[in-house]
């Protein structure tokens, strides 16, 4: 048993900690950056691409890495530390995720080499409206048969979904089930309105118009694969979730020990020390749950265990993020519902993605159904 | 990063799964499954069995009894323990004066004390807190005077677990009245049936006995029961309240009341429309929330042991505590939520009613853990620590 990064993965971290922070340490920069289309840096995006960063977790023969899980981890926390706006959750974790687990070798060839170069912007078009984090599709349905197919429908919220040059299609199949699908951006009855969302990111309402697709690998159900990327990036959110929740507290602290009120630093009064206490107790359980669940994926990869593992990460990771984001804003006071100042957008960023991928309260239902089947947890394999 | 245990661990965990199902006395596990207040022999007997097969005192030197095994194993010992219902070896015996004797005691004293505190042929009280002396110990009044060859006690001490089955009792008393009041602390070890010590019973909110004052007036100690240096036990003091909450996160016991919650709970009409309790939504909602919170303790727990081993404490023991307590007391709550109307019939005798035991333990057992938090450094002592010495506020 071994809960620490080794010599390797400390050493990536430490790139990316250096790359991030010389585009983003500066609060403002962040600012500016997500005001402007498309939301985030296309040079870093680049400079994250040599590095390596866009590919690791594929294959090297399809200009991948070939790291996994905890790596993935370790980049998603640095994001988080420092509020990147930078797309490698949908595009790198959920769209090349879906690639890597059901396109043929020629389309992974093609597309994850695109994607890791920096090339192509991927998407994954799978959010329809109504529906809650459910891995089937029906608001947008496919036609056709064998390499030529057409889709119809909206998907939305689809992330960086205007931006993107190929989008990775969930769709309802003719004879049921949920097929995946590519569509290039520049095909015929694809309809993109952009936006912001509440944090400052991108996202766009995605129409088809009976819109040319190709299969991504054969045109038949892909609701497992779709469900395993799901959790995929259900353990990158937590491990996001993470390094906000670390900088909430640490700048939290900070301006406890900094800001005087009635003559004295707030630290000195313990109303406002204790609640800073509890909110170091949360984020270390959800530390636990969440680099637990990371190991139960590079374990196990996809199955019951890991959709467990996923669930319990979404949960620890909904209750203890609302609660260092809520606490973090009422320890700074006003200043913390100033957009000029990290902390609020912090938490905004928590808020996001405690519903991009499924609620505490979602998971928390579909571990309840399942409450007597088993005596009791055993964390171990 | 790697999640299974080691080859060697997981054999490890099996023998010690095989050895506590297997070598304590069925009667013994049988109580505490059922939540049943053990008596004086049960503990003893269990504790013999361990010490037998060299298992009670891992945590002692290996010339005495110890095992010299990593932090890890010690986790597993522990947990296999309480996953089998099996009580830990007395506290006072295994984890605090042992480890003092061991550590600061002369070698006359550990020859006298040490093997039948293991075997617990001894059986220790704690004499700490006083009624002015709570998480402010240093403030303790109970007086120790030299008189020759001996040292003269006068003062009470309360809150002692136990002491009703008490043979000795180790005490933090005053010395040096003028020193500044960490510093005139020694620490003296009492035979409990010298003249002049009183034990008198606390009730508690339960109805429990577990509690009680002890009274010293003009008690004589020979001076050679002094451990280590006098005026040096605040030193003693901090070592042993260190070792203490190691063990206070209880992450075993607790899964297993709650999976012993939910058989019950099925057992139990809804009264709401679903078949059973385990069957309402929020009841169902309610047990898996405690099982992830315990999930995600369990798993802190094993972060700091796996990481403990330079002999620094990991930083996040210090939520073990905090949150391994506030767990506890959350899963008797859920019981008595689950007894429901039953809960009252605490009183019952077993011939005298229709309902079943544990919806007439579920209350004593909750009111009683209201202590967990109370113990050991109170809970909010623990967010000050966190807050000082994690975070630096």
């Amino acid at each position: 048993m071994d809960f620490t990064y080794d010599e390797e993965q400390q050493a990536l971290r430490e790139a990316v900690r250096g790359l991030l922070g010389k585009a983003y340490s500066d609060y403002e920069n962040r600012r500016r950056t997500v005001a402007e289309d498309p939301g985030f840096s296309e040079q870093l995006w680049g400079q994250l691409a040599e590095m390596g960063v866009l590919g690791l977790p594929f294959e090297e023969r399809y200009g991948g890495m070939g790291a996994g899980p905890i790596e993935v981890g370790i980049v998603a926390q640095e994001l988080g530390r420092v509020l990147a706006p930078e797309p490698f959750l949908s595009a790198v974790v959920l769209a090349g995720g879906a690639v890597a687990a059901a396109g043929t070798d020629e389309q992974r060839t093609q597309l994850l080499e695109a994607l890791s170069s920096g090339e192509q912007l991927l998407a994954f078009a799978h959010q329809e409206p109504g529906a809650r984090w459910q891995p089937t599709a029906s608001a947008v349905t496919a036609s056709g048969s064998g390499s030529s197919w057409t889709l119809s429908g909206v998907k939305e919220p689809v992330l960086h979904g205007a931006r993107a040059d190929v989008l990775v299609v969930s769709a309802a199949l003719p004879d049921g089930g949920t097929g995946l699908f590519l569509v290039d951006g520049s095909a015929s009855g694809l309809g993109r309105d952009g936006y912001s969302t509440s944090e400052g990111g991108r996202a766009a309402r995605v129409s088809f118009t009976d819109t040319p697709a190709t299969p991504l690998g054969a045109a038949e159900d892909r609701t497992d694969v779709i469900a395993q990327v799901l959790d995929a990036g259900r353990i990158a959110v937590g491990n996001e979730a993470l390094g906000l929740m670390e900088v909430a507290l640490e700048t939290t602290s900070a301006y406890l020990k900094s800001r005087k009120q009635f003559g004295v630093t707030l630290n000195t009064f313990q109303a406002l020390t204790f609640r800073a206490a509890d909110m170091y107790v949360s984020l270390e359980l959800a530390r636990s749950v969440v680099t637990w669940a990371t190991m139960v994926l590079a374990e196990k990869s996809s199955g019951a265990e890991v959709a467990t593992a996923a669930s319990r990460a979404s949960l620890a990771v909904s209750r203890s993020g609302r609660h260092v984001g809520q606490e973090a804003i009422q320890l700074h006071g006003g200043i913390g519902m100033t957009a000029e100042y990290s902390i609020g957008s912090y938490t905004s960023r928590l808020t996001a993605l405690d519903h991009l991928l499924g609620t505490g309260d979602h998971h928390l239902g579909l571990l309840a159904a399942g409450v007597g089947s088993y005596d009791e947890i055993d964390p171990l394999p | 990063m790697q999640l299974a245990l080691s080859a060697e661990d997981a054999e490890f965990r099996d023998e010690m799964r095989e050895f506590f199902t297997t070598q304590i006395p069925q009667e013994v596990r049988d109580a505490v499954r059922d939540r049943r207040e053990l008596t004086r022999d049960q503990l003893v007997e269990s504790q013999r069995a361990m010490n037998r097969n060299g298992l009670a005192v891992p945590n002692w030197p290996v010339e005495w009894g110890g095992k010299d095994w990593s932090p890890l194993r010690r986790h597993i010992w522990h947990e296999e323990m309480q996953r089998a219902f099996v009580p830990p070896p007395l506290a006072f015996n295994a984890s605090m004066i042992g480890p003092v004797i061991a550590t600061f005691g002369s070698q006359e004293m550990k020859a006298k004390f040490l093997p039948p505190t293991a075997n617990i042929d001894i059986w220790w009280s704690q004499g700490f807190s006083e009624p002015d002396a709570g998480s402010d110990l240093a403030s303790l009044k109970t007086r120790a005077v030299r008189d020759g060859d001996e040292y003269v006690v006068n003062g009470q001490k309360t809150w002692t677990t136990l002491g009703q089955y008490g043979d000795w009792i180790f005490t933090l008393v005053r010395t040096d009245p003028e020193a500044k009041k960490q510093a005139g602390i020694s620490m003296l070890l009492i035979d409990m049936t010298s003249p002049g010590v009183e034990v008198r019973p606390i009730e508690l909110i339960d109805g429990s006995h577990e509690v009680n004052e002890v009274w010293f007036t003009d008690v004589r100690v020979p001076a050679e029961n002094l451990v280590g240096e006098e005026n040096r036990a605040w030193d003693y003091a901090k070592f042993l309240l260190g070792n203490e909450r190691v063990g206070v996160a209880p992450v075993g016991a607790t899964k297993r009341v709650l999976a012993q919650a939910k058989e019950w709970a099925s057992s139990v009409p809804s009264g709401t429309g679903a078949a059973t309790l385990l069957d309402d939504p929020l009841v169902a909602a309610r047990i898996a929330e405690l099982e992830n919170e315990l999930l995600a303790l369990e798993l802190t727990a094993l972060r700091v042991v796996a990481h403990s081993a330079d002999g620094k404490p990991h930083p996040a023991s210090s939520v073990l505590k905090l949150k391994g307590t506030e767990l506890q007391q959350a899963v008797t709550e859920l019981v008595v939520d689950l007894a429901g109307p039953a809960s009252l019939a605490s009183g019952a005798a077993d011939d005298a009613t229709d309902l079943p035991w544990w919806t007439r333990r579920a209350t004593p057992v909750y009111l009683n853990f209201r202590k967990a938090s109370i113990y050991g450094g109170s809970n909010e002592v623990q967010r000050q620590i966190i807050a000082r010495t994690i975070l630096g506020l």
